[in-house]
């Protein structure tokens, strides 16, 4: 049945599908994260704060993002980022940013929203005396955060952060609507190209596979590490 | 060196947590704190160094008053050294990290600096082989003292220890005991809540003894032990002192 296909396209593509595309991908998958978590991390500790008003923005923040398709996202992103720039610096026109750092602030947004559940998680799970210990000692609510809780909080929570990430790095695949060259952009490009659809959608499909795969593998043993040493 | 005067504090809207309650401790004192649990004894202590707020009264701590919105907690807070029940030791650091933290980044000491000071400290309370350990590795009465070795690298003017022995195996509670008393016998300023009687017997100058938020008794350690005035005072010490 594999008589009318060509899977030597595959081996022709590999260096443009893996020198290009992937390092795209992996790229945004990182930086994503990366940005993602800082932010969210942010919003956790508005969630968390004493003070109502921003417990309540980031709140909101956080259902907004979560109600919508990130599809839609990023393609209102990508048509609003150059007027926000517009208006941040009070330009004439609107500023091209170019749809890779648009993907990229628009991945950051939304990830920092599921990043944050995570992080509030996390910052919860550490039992109370220890920021009142860090407090005895003298310690800054900020000092308290970077030095004290964050760090353990980080710890915990370190392989849902991961395993988020690695839906992170499924979901960079939406960039193709924006026709960006990532892995799936440019397995679409060869497979437009050449009139190999079938070939290179299941090679895409099995690269993603083994990729998530192997990843979740790997932060399950890392989870098992972690929760021996604690 | 602390004062409390008329402390009211609350719990929610209903819950009156502490009633009016007034003491102080002197530079080189020892005072216990005792009373049946949900007597308020941990949340007075908690009080002295604003972990917990107080809605009505004063409380002044070295001439300086802490429950006033003005006053710099954190500064104040790094002068008093201070004991929990569950040691609160930081997990992800070493133990001789866990001595550094405060000293560095509160204290500003530069990092050979605070080595050396936690070292010491560690020798002190005999632990000194344990630096490169981490909290889990040690035995519950091992971390209470390096808990009593980080807040003394802190340089206190005064410490507090709220029930320092009370999640301790019975085995374990002499080794902490003991550097309590040679802290006392040194002349630390402290201020003690503990069930420990013969501690309070060996090295208190003053007991307190509460019940329901309220301070019932507070009476030298001789007048405390020999003839207790309430009634409440005498049924808890015969409860705790007759096995």
């Amino acid at each position: 049945m594999f008589a009318n296909f060509d899977f030597d396209v595959i081996r022709r593509s590999l260096g443009y599908l893996f020198l290009d595309g992937m390092a795209f991908t992996l790229t945004l998958t990182g930086l994503s994260a990366l940005g993602g978590i800082i932010f969210g991390t942010l919003i956790a500790l508005m969630r968390l704060s004493g003070f109502k008003v921003l417990g309540r923005i980031a709140g909101l923040y956080v259902d907004f993002m979560r109600s919508l398709p990130l599809v839609l996202v990023i393609f209102w992103f990508y048509f609003l980022v150059p007027y926000v720039g517009q208006w941040l610096t009070g330009a004439s026109r609107p500023i091209s940013v170019g749809a890779f750092t648009s993907a990229l602030v628009t991945f950051i947004m939304f990830e920092a929203a599921y990043f944050s559940e995570i992080m509030r998680a996390g910052i919860q799970s550490i039992s109370k005396g220890q920021p009142a210990a860090a407090n005895a000692l003298g310690m800054t609510y900020a000092q308290t955060m970077r030095y004290v809780v964050l760090p353990q909080a980080f710890r915990n929570m370190l392989p849902v952060l991961l395993t988020q990430t690695i839906v992170l790095f499924q979901d960079t695949s939406l960039v193709y609507v924006l026709s960006m060259p990532d892995f799936l952009g440019a397995a679409s490009k060869v497979a437009q190209r050449d009139g190999r659809l079938v070939e290179m959608y299941l090679f895409a499909a099995v690269v993603y596979f083994t990729i998530s795969c192997a990843a979740s593998f790997g932060v399950r043993r890392l989870q098992a590490r972690i929760s021996i040493v604690r | 060196m602390i004062e409390i005067n008329h402390v009211n504090k609350w719990y929610g809207p209903t819950f009156q947590a502490l009633k009016d309650c007034t003491t102080k401790v002197a530079k080189g004192e020892v005072v216990v704190v005792c009373g049946p649990s949900g007597s308020g004894k941990s949340t007075l202590i908690k009080c002295v160094n604003a972990l917990e707020p107080i809605q009505e009264g004063e409380i002044i701590l070295d001439g300086i008053k802490v429950n006033d919105p003005k006053t710099d907690l954190p500064k104040l807070r790094a002068r008093v050294g201070m004991v929990f029940q569950h040691f609160e030791l930081f997990p992800h650091l070493k133990i001789i990290e866990n001595l550094c933290l405060g000293q560095e980044k509160v204290l500003g000491r530069s990092h050979d600096e605070a080595m050396a000071k936690g070292a010491k400290l560690l020798d002190r309370v005999g632990l000194k082989d344990h630096a490169n350990k981490y909290p889990a590795e040690l035995s519950g009465g091992q971390q209470q003292r390096v808990a009593i070795a980080r807040a003394l690298a802190m340089d206190p003017i005064a410490m507090l220890f709220d029930e320092p022995t009370s999640a301790l195996d019975p085995e374990m509670i002499s080794e902490v005991l003991d550097v309590m008393v040679d802290l006392a016998r040194e002349g630390m300023t402290m201020m003690v809540v503990t069930h420990e009687m013969g501690f309070a017997r060996k090295v208190a100058h003053r007991v307190i003894f509460m019940d329901q938020g309220e301070i019932v008794e507070d009476a030298q350690k001789d007048d405390f032990f020999g003839k207790p005035r309430s009634d409440r005072a005498q049924k808890f010490l015969s409860k705790i002192l007759s096995h």
